[in-house]
């Protein structure tokens, strides 16, 4: 372990990588101080993962360099970049299910005979370094996502490490764990480590972070020094954090920026409604399903959502939300129970007659199943809608008609396109969900499910789906939202309903501060079972 | 939109080139091997003019068009919604059965007309209960039907040889044959020529699959299905119909080739016959982008390349065998033609990047430049 009195310093200096089309990092140059929590705060496709995966030895820089106290270090590969002690913990798991912890922390052990007995002795190392209670017999699979995290920590740092990075390690978590987190981060900088936390929210990198780097559309665009973000009160830290995520679009995003930065602790918009005068829209009775993939099934599901009502259903991923969502537009059927739409059963129906009814779902796999990337954005806007008129006549399909109905939807909701005829698939995240949208919420939609409507979007657009979704409702229509983001639940639903395994765990009336902090608890509860 | 026009027929010129160059290659190189062969590639391939094309040549050539014709199409059909269809040899020979086996039956108890429709209606249903094995397997739970359609194969290979060297033999010849059927009941010929009117039914077929693929709402949902099943399903598609009814078509359309094989060319059908025409028309399938109408004049080449390639490999000292060499260098070329086409258009270079660097930096070490 290297001592206090003597920092070591990895130096980034004009890293430049591009990609066909974009320039991923531009001329990006940071320190990394031993010690210290340096945090990476930028929207999505700011360069963030791409800077990650070049210090991971992933990705090879077109240019700039990388030194370790002054001496270049050329981490030509994943394996250079072990040696070099950085260890990257990455967003999604990248742990074994079907094998135990301590045989997932021995994947990168090189030598030629298991060594368990050491191995254990360093597991047992790390537990106490992490303040974790980690069970070397235990299956992956049977983890919370909280304990999974620290086995990914524990492996990143398995070798001595230098340079622990954590790659938006809070957007899974619930609010208990983040506490559990923080404090094992607090550990890791006290033993000397470097640490670099990458977030997309500005409160857990003023709270988490020693010093702070903003990223935008690949530059360097700010960097608060440790004295600086020490010398700053919490609302000066916040507004020169601000000015540098959002540049000149501060103005058109306004009073909302710093919400979107996840600033502040989220607070509902919507406008409140009495929901016992509103007629109900849809009502699932103990519905179940039975799909033939491995996963999860909902399980005797009962919810009711009325009309202008945003019901928020939280739980964290894949715990049967795709399976409600699909049961609800009509793909996969439901094997028990019943759902009613506006007092009509439509159980038997299939999507194409539950979306004659108002029935839309705006799907989380946007590429593949919400658009087809090899066709024109003008059909994709109305491909839910095949021969149908006026759109198709005598099953032959009116070119102009479908074009002039394209260019109202694009028109209408903003949609980034060189014209209707470019293909879909060469389109932006941002601008593949507003065709999505403008698709599901035209001609007379009156619910949507919306799953995880905002992942993995620029900040502009988080904003605006956010507001069309309010607007959506407020006209009467109804939202059924799915979403592993609380701020985002928080900020929308009226009322919150708890997934778990398939099944409703638990349900939190929106109306007061507090209630990330019960859906976190109930997601906890039925998650990590006793412990 | 003068450039929306350039870039179309840059397009077009794109795919011509994609097509056409991957053939040309192919018989270079074949000629190239012929040579290490110690044949004359010159001898063969104007072997394959004189015996492929020149006088009634060609109509040979056209004859054998008509059943590659259907099974390209057929196999069109499955590839377009993304379902690989293996099972071709053991449709194509159930349906060729189908004619052989009941024909002469038929021919002697009905109007020759009315037995040729209930021959090919016939060849179709059996073509296409033939694959709900492969379809169901698929649809219901997701079992590769590369894998299913090929064993099906076999199986449809073996039921036909038995059929052949059974029940059907003719009691009149020594060989395990079906019985002749009379020329006269046989399918007519295109007035002014000897080429039956197979050839004609299977352009119409392609005809109209080509219609319904680029202009009705049915070729829509079926371009959706093949790009992406989780698209079509929430779109509202029924992907168990679809793998189903796509599975049908193409197994009846290659079954429909045997009949009309058997009713326009053989009039009986060997045991152990088995011309294996998928095999050969599959390379042509995707260098025609599974376009139905594009795929009529490379078939057409290929049956002009059988049918003068078999007297033309002779007399050059080859073994007719040589044809399969020639659409095995046809693939390859297609994939590196494909390969090298999608790199340019994405602006990438033609190298992978690992030898893209090492071939860079030879010629960079020989002039002592520096790239910058």
């Amino acid at each position: 372990m290297s001592t206090l009195t003597d920092p070591e310093v990895i130096s980034l200096r004009e890293i430049t990588k591009a990609f066909p089309g974009v320039v991923a990092n531009d001329r990006i140059s940071l320190d990394i101080v031993s010690g210290q929590v340096h945090c990476l705060l930028g929207e999505n496709g700011a360069g963030k993962s791409t800077l990650i995966s070049i210090l991971a030895g992933l990705q090879q820089p077109d240019s700039g360099s990388i030194s370790i106290n002054g001496v270049e270090a050329a981490i030509t590969s994943p394996r250079a970049s072990v040696d070099y002690g950085i260890g990257v913990v990455h967003q999604h798991s990248t742990l074994v299910p079907a094998f135990t912890v301590l045989e997932n922390l021995m994947l990168g052990e090189s030598g030629v005979m298991q060594e368990k007995k050491r191995a254990k002795e360093r597991l047992d190392e790390l537990s106490e370094l992490l303040g974790a209670e980690l069970d070397p017999q235990a299956l992956a699979s049977d983890l919370g996502l909280g304990q999974q995290q620290q086995v990914e920590i524990a492996k990143a740092i398995w070798k001595g490490s230098r340079l622990l990075i954590l790659d938006e390690p809070t957007s899974m978590l619930t609010p208990q764990a983040i506490e559990h987190l923080s404090e094992s981060v607090e550990r890791v900088k006290a033993q000397g480590l470097a640490v670099v936390f990458i977030t997309h929210k500005l409160r857990e990198a003023y709270s988490m972070g020693d010093c702070v780097t903003v990223l935008r559309s690949g530059r360097n665009v700010g960097h608060i020094s440790v004295e600086e973000l020490a010398s700053f009160d919490e609302h000066e830290a916040q507004e020169s954090i601000l000015r540098a995520m959002f540049g000149e679009d501060i103005n058109s995003v306004g009073d909302d920026a710093a919400e979107l930065a996840g600033a502040t602790e989220a607070v509902r918009e919507t406008r409140s409604i009495d929901l016992s005068s509103r007629p109900v829209r849809l009502e699932l009775d103990a519905v179940s399903s039975r799909g033939l993939g491995r996963d999860v099934d909902v399980d005797g599901i009962s919810v009711k959502v009325h009309e202008g009502e945003i019901l928020g259903i939280a739980g964290i991923d894949g715990h049967g939300q795709g399976a409600l969502a699909e049961v609800v537009a009509g793909q996969r059927p439901a094997s028990a129970g019943s759902l009613r739409f506006d007092g009509e059963d439509v159980t038997k129906l299939g999507v194409r007659g539950r979306q004659h009814l108002g029935v839309r779902y705006v799907t989380d796999d946007r590429l593949h199943e919400g658009t087809v990337g090899s066709m024109s954005v003008a059909l994709n806007l109305v491909i839910k809608r095949i021969g149908e008129r006026p759109f198709w006549r005598f099953g032959q399909i009116q070119r102009k008609v479908v074009d002039a109905e394209a260019l109202r939807l694009i028109g209408e909701y903003g949609i980034r396109t060189p014209s209707p005829a470019t293909r879909a698939g060469t389109l932006s995240g941002g601008n593949i969900q507003k065709i999505l949208l403008a698709r599901e919420l035209t001609d007379g939609a009156r619910l949507v499910v919306v799953n995880k409507p905002t992942y993995g979007l620029d900040l502009k657009t988080v904003h605006l789906v956010r507001e069309i979704l309010i607007e959506f409702a407020a006209n009467g229509g109804s939202v059924i939202l799915l979403s592993s983001d609380l701020d985002e639940l928080v900020e929308l639903s009226h009322r919150i309903e708890i997934m778990s395994g398939g099944k409703i765990v638990g349900s939190v009336v929106n109306d007061k501060p507090g209630t990330a902090e019960k859906v976190g608890h109930f997601m906890t509860g039925a998650i990590e079972g006793a412990q | 939109m003068k450039s929306a026009e350039n870039d179309k027929a840059k397009n077009l010129l794109d795919g011509l080139v994609r097509s056409i160059l991957p053939v040309i290659l192919a018989l270079l190189v074949a000629g190239l091997i012929m040579l290490a062969m110690g044949s004359n590639p010159i001898d063969f391939f104007s072997g394959v003019w004189t015996y492929g094309v020149t006088g009634s040549n060609l109509q040979r050539s056209l004859v054998l068009s008509a059943p590659l014709i259907l099974v390209a199409v057929g196999l069109i059909v499955a590839f377009r919604g993304q379902l690989w269809n293996l099972g071709y040899n053991g449709q194509y020979l159930l349906g060729a059965v189908v004619a052989s086996g009941a024909g002469p039956y038929l021919f002697a108890s009905m109007p020759a007309w009315l037995a040729t429709i209930v021959i090919i209606l016939g060849a179709l249903l059996v073509g296409a209960v033939w694959s709900l094995v492969p379809a169901i397997l698929k649809a219901r739970y997701g079992t590769n039907e590369i894998i299913t359609s090929l064993v099906m194969s076999f199986i449809g290979v073996g039921i036909a040889n038995l059929l052949i060297k059974g029940p059907l033999k003719d009691p009149n010849t020594p060989q395990p044959q079906t019985e002749v059927i009379a020329d006269s009941y046989l399918l007519p010929y295109i007035p002014g020529t000897v080429i039956h009117i197979g050839l004609i039914i299977a352009i119409v077929i392609a005809i109209v699959a080509q219609f319904i693929f680029s202009r009705t709402s049915f070729g829509l949902r079926l371009d959706i299905f093949g790009a992406s099943p989780k698209a079509a399903r929430h779109v509202g598609i029924n992907s168990t119909w679809m793998v189903i009814l796509l599975f049908a078509v193409s197994s009846a359309l290659i079954a429909l080739a045997g009949a009309i094989d058997v009713l326009g060319q053989y009039s009986y059908q060997r045991a152990n016959w088995d011309p294996h025409y998928g095999d050969a028309v599959m390379p042509f399938v995707f260098l025609a982008r599974l376009s139905p109408l594009a795929a009529i004049p490379l078939v057409v080449f290929y049956a002009i390349l059988a049918t003068g390639g078999t007297l033309a490999a002779q007399q050059a000292g080859l073994n007719a065998d040589f044809l399969l060499v020639i659409v095995g260098l046809i693939l390859i070329f297609m994939t590196i033609t494909e390969y090298v086409g999608d790199r340019r258009k994405l602006g990438q270079s033609y190298l992978p990047p690992g030898l893209k660097t090492t071939v860079v930096r030879l010629f960079q070490g020989g002039t002592g430049r520096k790239s910058s």
